[in-house]
This record gives structure tokens, C-alpha cells and sequence, in this order.
């Protein structure tokens, strides 16, 4: 099946299986390694991407179902050398260790900024439910969110 | 975890949808019940008819006293609709608690409802709204009550060929006070029981009292005996105690790896009485 998706501001037409999962599109067809599988089984998080400003976990879609959408990948998220603001927190607050979640979680994070540009703690931690991480422990992760909550802000 | 191979449609409007649903494909709506089954393999069907982006399946709307859902609406609608947190907040409050920000963003009401996990959230709340779910097929259209609609575990009243379409809520009584408590299951977000309370106080005394549980028992349910406990008295810290005891009387209470039987009868217990609580906290 034919389908055309804006990915970071370029358009992609590809045919596709409708068994393809949007994960496996966005990592083998069109090459983008920045969201990754972590679980397969839609807990992990690691997989999130935008989609249409919504955050989804990509392992959990078909890429049919993204025909017409506009996506967003981490890849996506710098602009012209500069990074996001909340991939800059990451950076300054050691929001990651290994690495691996932290595409996820910056998506998860973007979103809930977007939605709420101040949010608590409790907030944070509630709007993070869909991501796991292995190594931080969490509040390095949260300590960034804040950090990226204030810089937006200021 | 490749599923097996499908067809896939993508109709623009419901009745080209019912259509390919009356000759036996599936509906696909936000995919986050069904692709984890396809993944496993649990679900191998043939055709898949995508019924999650149909604009005529996604709204909400206020119509001379109760509430229209449309099935595709996202558990984020229900849930930051200023509508529903105004005049039905148990709904908002119930989707809220739904898996996570990405399950929340994708998941729908209608394919929840359809779904009939043990464990899902909407069905509590539905059963305590007293809430009415429209089943539309090709060429039908019915409506029937919830307390009708779940009937086993993945076992619902419709019948082949129709889909969920809408849910319809009550606009809430100025003074009745709701709540929805839920132990979750930490790895998946699930209910190991979750209770929801609806009530109505007058001159000091509870005069309805609406409980809707879930995850305990093969099918969500309403705890009759429980209510008729709570209904007459002031809902004293020994009322909602007698009547949080009563809440799994006549149900056989599931049992899994995560909680045993008696387990689940208890938290069951525990959350029936928070939910009381903070819904009375919350009567005019
Ligand atoms: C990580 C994770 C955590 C979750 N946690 C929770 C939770 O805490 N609580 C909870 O309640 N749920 C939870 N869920 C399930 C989630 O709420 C699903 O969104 C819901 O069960 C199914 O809705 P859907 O729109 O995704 O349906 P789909 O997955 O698209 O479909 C589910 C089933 O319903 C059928 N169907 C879909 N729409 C209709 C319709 N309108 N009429 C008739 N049949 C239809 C499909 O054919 C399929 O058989 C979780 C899911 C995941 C992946
Ligand atoms: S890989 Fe998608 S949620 Fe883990
Ligand atoms: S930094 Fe290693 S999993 Fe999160």
C-alpha cells in the first residue's frame, strides 16, 4: 500500500506492507535510528514519536495508519545546529546514562510541555508513565523536565 | 512480533466502514488493544477496516440533559474535555487513569468498551453513570444499557457486524458527588480492581448510591448489595465500611500471577471505601 508521510519537515511516499509496524517504517525504510525498540510489547516508551503533536509509542502502530500524518522523530528536534530545549536539559541535568530510553523520554517530555508548560513534579512523573528507564532512576530525568520547563519559560 | 499478514482499509465515512464490517473485517480503531494481540499472534484477522480517524465517530456533545460520545474519541478527549469535566467528571476522571500519555493518545472509548478487558477502566464508570452504548450495523441501530453491555470477559452484547458507536453519559445532578479509585497493576497500568462511586445526598442522607467495579470479576459489574447498603443512611465512616464489605458479594473474584482472589476481594474492599468517601466529599 502506498502511503505519504511528513517526517521532520520532508515528505516520504513508500509502499508498505500494512503489517509494517510505523517503528520498523521509520527505522528500515526510512532510516531514522533515533527512536528505538526497547520492548516491542508497548510498555517501554522507547519507540515514542509525534505524531500529528501527539506523542505514540511507534511499536504500536501500523505505519498505514500514518498515511497523511506529520511525525516527529528526535531527529527532528534540533533546528539549524541548536538543540531543544528539553534535549539541552537532558544534557545539563544527566537526564540519561546508557542513552537508550532517552529518545522516549524526550518526545514523552516534549508533550508534556507543550500541553503544560509548568507542570509539577506530580505531573512530570504522571505524564512520564509510558517511559522506562533502566539507569537514571528517574529524578535526573524530572530534575530536566523542570530545568526545560524553565527555560522555555524564561 | 510481526503480525500476520492483513488487508487494511481506510474509509472516509462510517458507512463505507459498516459496510466492509457487515462482510466480516475487523475494525481497527486506536490499535492499542488489538496490535499488541496481533503482535502475539492472540489475533490473526484478515482485513482490518480503520475506523480510528472517521471524523463522523469523534465528538462530543451536550443534548438536552445527557452527554453524546462518539466511539472514536481518544481517552485524552474524554479526558481534558472541558464538557465532560464540567457535567459528567467521573468520565474525565476515569480516562485520566488509562494506561499512559501515549495509550491515552491513540486508545478510544468505543474500542475499550468493545474490548471488555476485565480490567479496563471505562467499564466501572459506565456501569455507575448508568450510561447507554449505541451498537449501529450496516443497515440497525440499538441502543443498550451497560449493565446489558459487558457480559463475560471479552464477551459483549454485539453482535456481529456492528460496531460501538457512541456512549451516552448523563449530565450530572448539580450535587452528586463521584470518584473513581484504582489499584493498578504497576507494570501495565491495569486495574487489579478499580470502583467507581457515584452519589446523591439529600438532607443528610445518601439517597443514591451507584458503585461500579472492575477488574475483579469476569466482567465489570455493579455491586447491587453494596449500594442498597449505603443508600438511606448518612454515610458515616461505619456506613461506607459496611458498605464497602458487601462490594464483591455474589461475584467470583478473579486470580491471576499479580493478585490472588482474596487479594482482589480486598483491595476491592479498600477502594470501594476511598471511592465512597471522596465522592461524598464531593455531594453538595
Ligand atoms: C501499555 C498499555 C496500557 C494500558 N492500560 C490500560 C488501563 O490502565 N486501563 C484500560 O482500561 N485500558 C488500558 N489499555 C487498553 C487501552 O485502553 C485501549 O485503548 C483499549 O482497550 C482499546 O481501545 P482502542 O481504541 O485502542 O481499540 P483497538 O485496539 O483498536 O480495538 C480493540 C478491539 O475492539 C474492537 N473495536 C474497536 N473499536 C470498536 C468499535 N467502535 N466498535 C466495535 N468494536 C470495536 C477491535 O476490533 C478490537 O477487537 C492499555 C493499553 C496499553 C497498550
Ligand atoms: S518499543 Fe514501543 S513501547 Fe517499548
Ligand atoms: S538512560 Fe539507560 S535506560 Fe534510561
Amino acid at each position: 500500500m502506498k502511503i505519504t508521510v511528513n517526517i521532520n519537515g520532508k515528505r516520504y511516499s513508500n509502499d508498505v506492507e500494512p503489517r509494517l509496524l510505523l517503528i520498523h517504517y521509520l527505522r528500515e525504510v526510512v532510516g531514522l535510528t533515533g527512536p528505538h525498540i526497547g520492548c516491542e510489547t508497548s510498555l517501554c516508551g522507547a519507540c515514542t514519536i509525534e505524531l500529528n503533536g501527539k506523542a505514540v509509542k511507534s511499536c504500536t502502530m501500523f505505519a498505514v495508519q500514518a498515511d497523511g500524518a506529520n511525525i516527529t522523530t528526535i531527529e527532528g528536534l534540533a533546528a539549524n545546529g541548536k538543540l531543544h530545549p528539553v534535549q539541552e536539559a537532558f544534557w545539563n541535568e544527566h537526564g540519561l546514562q546508557c542513552g537508550f530510553c532517552t529518545p522516549g523520554m524526550i518526545m514523552a517530555s516534549k508533550q508534556i510541555l507543550d500541553r503544560n508548560p509548568n507542570p509539577t513534579e506530580e505531573e512530570i512523573r504522571h505524564g512520564l508513565e509510558g517511559n522506562l528507564c533502566r539507569c537514571t532512576g528517574y529524578q535526573h530525568i524530572v530534575n530536566a523536565v523542570k530545568a526545560a520547563a524553565k527555560a522555555v519559560g524564561a | 512480533m510481526i503480525p500476520q499478514t492483513f488487508d487494511y482499509t481506510a474509509p472516509s465515512t462510517l458507512d463505507q466502514a459498516l459496510g466492509l464490517i457487515a462482510q466480516g473485517a475487523k475494525p481497527l480503531a486506536g490499535g492499542m488493544s488489538l496490535i499488541p494481540m496481533m503482535k502475539l499472534r492472540l489475533a490473526s484477522p484478515e482485513h482490518l477496516v480503520d475506523i480510528g480517524r472517521l471524523p463522523e465517530l469523534r465528538y462530543i456533545r451536550d443534548d438536552a440533559g445527557v452527554l453524546r460520545l462518539g466511539a472514536g474519541c481518544t481517552h485524552y478527549e474524554v479526558e481534558t474535555s472541558p464538557l465532560l469535566r464540567g457535567k459528567c467528571p467521573l468520565l474525565s476522571e476515569t480516562a485520566a487513569r488509562i494506561g499512559d500519555v501515549q495509550v491515552r493518545n491513540m486508545g478510544t472509548i468505543g474500542g475499550s468498551v468493545a474490548h471488555a478487558d476485565p480490567a479496563a477502566d471505562y467499564p466501572a464508570a459506565l456501569l455507575a453513570l448508568e450510561a447507554q452504548i449505541v451498537l449501529r450495523g450496516a443497515k440497525s441501530q440499538r441502543t443498550v444499557a451497560a449493565s446489558g453491555f459487558f457480559l463475560d470477559t471479552f464477551a459483549t452484547a454485539l453482535e456481529p457486524g456492528e460496531i460501538v458507536s457512541e456512549i451516552i453519559v448523563p449530565v450530572e445532578d448539580a450535587g452528586a458527588g463521584t470518584s473513581y479509585q484504582k489499584m493498578a497493576q504497576p507494570a501495565s497500568g491495569f486495574a487489579l480492581v478499580g470502583v467507581a462511586a457515584r452519589l446523591r445526598r439529600s438532607g443528610g442522607t445518601i439517597v443514591l448510591a451507584r458503585l461500579g467495579v472492575t477488574g475483579l470479576a469476569p466482567h465489570a459489574y455493579r455491586a447491587a448489595s453494596a449500594e442498597k447498603a449505603l443508600e438511606g443512611t448518612p454515610g458515616t465512616a461505619a456506613d461506607i465500611q459496611m458498605a464497602a464489605s458487601r462490594i464483591a458479594e455474589g461475584v467470583e473474584a478473579n486470580a491471576d500471577l499479580h493478585a490472588s482472589a482474596d487479594y482482589r476481594r480486598h483491595l476491592a474492599a479498600v477502594s470501594a471505601a476511598r471511592a465512597i468517601t471522596a465522592a461524598l466529599a464531593r455531594t453538595a
